[in-house]
């Protein structure tokens, strides 16, 4: 099978190059040039689109096993593919949690068979996540997992986390930290400011974040272990990252859309699809969020897609259950709020999808290099559009995003060679 | 004129002349309530529906005598006693009503925006008699109706409120209703009991409680909850009446006739001594009155929205 796509536009360093062809075979990219003349089974004519590494997701939820009414690894990988995610890291708060090797070894099958996107499980930090004994990571990894975490929940006690640390070090596996320190976050359901003193809702103070991620910097300063931070959302959290990598610390960091394109504004009227964990915060950590993706502070932008049914958001706000879907509006997000306005480059946004989330999760994915799998897409970032929650491929329609008018539509998705998407007109 | 609103969930959502319009009406009311034939029949033929997540007694009280003076249907609904207790969800419970033909639905309810939920998905009037810590908006407007009748405006009065502010609706309330209508609110509070941003609203917040009551109009004293304690809020109820309750001491340099209010029940000695409580300044049992008119101005212009 030879698949050749003709006249794309590409990314070579910071540069867009275009007239570019790309001819896949067997699955992996053979070569990729100017005027490649040869006879293929199939062509794509990707003029005036760019062909890209298909994005890298550090940060989902898939909801399988256990609770396959919000998404399960087919629908999720479907949706993470119409959105241009090739490769997905799910987060293991299923049910049973992912942390023994027997739930692991599930998605990996079920993602083999069901899939039609790479899916590398995430293991637990702790049995149960519940933050006590650490599970059998070492096992874990055999069986496929790529990073711990116990996302969701935050690891409270600091000698477990610590020992987290230095386990996973061992193994390979980088920590990804869930900041929150739950007892500043004293049972509230946003941010906690000036719209949650009018709204009458306990607030989660930007400083739950802030100490968490303070704890973390200095364990990992300290055992010499990387730790990576997920999903950033205040402006404290952001500086302290940055100069604990002047420092050298072996932090990492990602932000979601979310909190670059939404403040706590959108809670007002009490509307349970911005509700999330961390809440969406003030304008000046947005700005601060953008500030650290600018200038390299924050590594990677994942989306947190966290799927619920209608009935866990449909119901009074501090019940709603947190998150939203991610996959399929976050390549648009990203290329609305950051490329257009001018803070990143396109280069740059697509790094913070690909390369950069790879490296964290040491997996060989987010290039396009002759050789590699063929997991690419092409997007039309001309085509504006309007987001519309009830064409999301995902089992689960909460988003904040609906109505919003975004630029960037994925054409087609590409893993192994194999259209997994394609846009119908 | 009449309410741009089928629904009453907060003062947030209503305008100044629509307050001024609730409290004129409510002024009318109040001679029902208090003379002695207290029956009309505006709401004949309507249904009210009291449906309480949260214990009260004046406010359920009020509301279901409000509906009785004019004619109304009106029915309690507790949660230990309906099927809420069996786990059917908000939005479920007001649909079951609904089907039964309920023009108004007063809801009482721990969660904030609860009331919010359940008016963006029935048809049947809504009013918020208490939200989480949100807003209880019948009891601002019986606080500003007090307050008018005192002193003939709001426009230009100076409202003291001292207390739990964190965990409250009714002074959530009273400051956006009040600024809405031209008064200034002065703040105090344990710093522990002050929500981070509320100044933001227009309210002032005073470094003590002197400064608070400086000039003023109205005192408004909040009840404390004393489980409180066991959150770290404040060390004690003695510390709490010491540094943060209202007596004669501290008040000295408000207003020679300021008027002491205070939502209820009140714990005696830890917010507000006995003395301001009791004392002729004090209107707290006026305000218990002012309600079941408020309460029923506000029924009846909710009920004849279609008529009008």
């Amino acid at each position: 099978m030879r698949t050749l796509i003709k006249n794309a536009k590409v990314l070579i360093g910071n540069k867009t190059e275009a007239g570019i062809d790309l001819l896949i075979e067997n699955g992996l990219l053979a070569s990729m040039g100017k005027n490649i003349v040869t006879e293929a089974d199939e062509m794509i004519d990707a003029t005036n689109h760019y062909v890209l590494p298909g994005l890298v997701d550090a940060h989902c939820h898939l909801r399988d096993p256990g609770y396959e009414y919000k998404e399960d690894i087919e629908s999720g990988t479907r949706s993470a593919a119409k959105g241009g995610f090739t490769s997905i890291a799910c987060m293991p708060n299923t049910n049973p949690p992912t942390d023994n090797a027997a739930v692991v070894r599930y998605i990996k099958e079920k993602a083999c068979q069901k899939g039609v996107v790479n899916v590398y499980p995430i293991g637990a930090i702790t049995k149960g996540l519940e933050g006590n004994e650490l599970s059998e990571m070492g096992t874990m990894k055999e069986a496929g997992i790529v990073a711990v975490s116990d996302d969701g929940r935050p690891v409270m006690n600091s000698d477990v986390m610590k020992k987290a640390l230095i386990y996973a070090g061992q193994f390979g596996l980088t920590v990804i930290s869930h900041c929150e320190d739950i007892n500043l976050a004293d049972g509230g359901s946003m941010n906690e400011g000036v719209i949650s003193a009018i709204m009458g809702l306990r607030g989660i103070p930007s400083v739950s974040e802030d100490v968490m991620v303070s704890r973390e910097i200095i364990l990992s300063e300290y055992t010499k272990v990387p730790v990576h931070i997920a999903h950033v959302s205040t402006k404290t959290s952001v500086e302290l990252i940055r100069q604990a990598k002047r420092r050298g610390v072996k932090v990492t960091a990602e932000t979601c859309p979310h909190y670059f394109t939404l403040t706590e504004k959108a809670c007002l009227g009490y509307d349970t699809n911005a509700k999330m964990n961390p809440p969406l915060r003030t304008e000046e950590d947005l700005r601060a969020v953008i500030e650290g993706l600018k200038d390299g502070t924050i590594d990677i932008i994942a989306t947190d897609h966290a799927p619920h049914h209608i009935d866990e958001k449909n119901v009074e706000f501090e019940k709603a259950a947190n998150g939203i879907v991610g996959f399929e509006t976050a390549l648009a997000l990203g290329y609305s709020y950051l490329v257009e306005q001018g803070h990143l480059t396109l280069s740059g946004l697509i790094r913070k999808m690909t390369v950069n989330p790879a490296r964290m999760l040491k997996i060989d994915k987010g290039t396009l290099e002759c050789g590699k799998a063929a997991d690419l897409i092409i997007v039309d970032f001309d085509n504006e559009y309007k987001i519309d929650v009830s064409k999301f491929a995902s089992k689960s329609k909460n988003s904040p995003f609906d109505g919003f008018m975004v630029k960037g539509r994925v054409m087609t998705t590409m893993v192994n060679g194999k259209i997994v998407y394609q846009y119908q007109r | 004129m009449r309410l741009a609103s089928k629904d009453l969930l907060g003062l947030a959502d209503i305008e100044a002349d629509e307050i001024t319009l609730i409290l004129d009406t409510a002024r009318d009311m109040k001679r029902i309530v208090t003379g002695s034939m207290k029956r009309v029949n505006y709401l004949q033929g309507k249904s009210v529906v009291s449906l309480f997540y949260e214990n009260s007694t004046r406010t359920r009280v009020s509301f279901e005598l409000a509906a009785k003076y004019m004619g109304a249907h009106a029915v309690n609904v507790s949660v230990s006693t309906s099927s809420v207790a069996k786990g059917e969800t908000l939005i479920d419970t007001g649909k079951t009503l609904e089907a039964m033909g309920t023009d108004i639905i007063v809801i009482r309810h721990s969660q904030a925006g609860a009331p919010h939920l359940l008016a963006k998905n029935v048809r049947s009037a809504i009013i918020n008699a208490g939200d989480g810590m949100h807003e209880h908006p019948t009891q601002a407007l019986l606080d500003m109706m007090t307050m008018r009748e005192a002193f003939g405006t709001l426009k230009g009065l100076k409202v003291a409120i001292i207390g739990d502010i964190s965990h409250s609706r009714v002074a959530r309330s009273n400051i956006i209703g009040l600024l809405k209508m031209g008064s200034q609110v002065n703040l105090y509070a344990p710093s522990t009991l002050m929500p981070i941003g509320i100044d933001q609203m227009g309210a002032k917040i005073c470094p003590t409680i002197e400064d608070a009551v400086e000039n003023c109009d109205v005192i408004m004293g909040l009840r404390v909850q004393l489980e409180r304690q066991k959150k770290a809020l404040f060390p004690s109820t003695s510390e709490y009446s010491r540094f943060f309750g209202l007596n004669p001491d501290n008040i000295k340099r408000a207003k020679k006739d300021v008027l002491f209010m205070h939502p209820g029940p009140v714990n005696r000695g830890i917010e507000m001594t006995s003395s301001l409580i009791d004392a002729d300044k004090s209107v707290i049992n006026m305000q218990v009155t002012n309600g079941v008119a408020v309460r029923m101005a506000l029924l009846y212009l909710l009920t004849g929205r279609e008529e009008a």
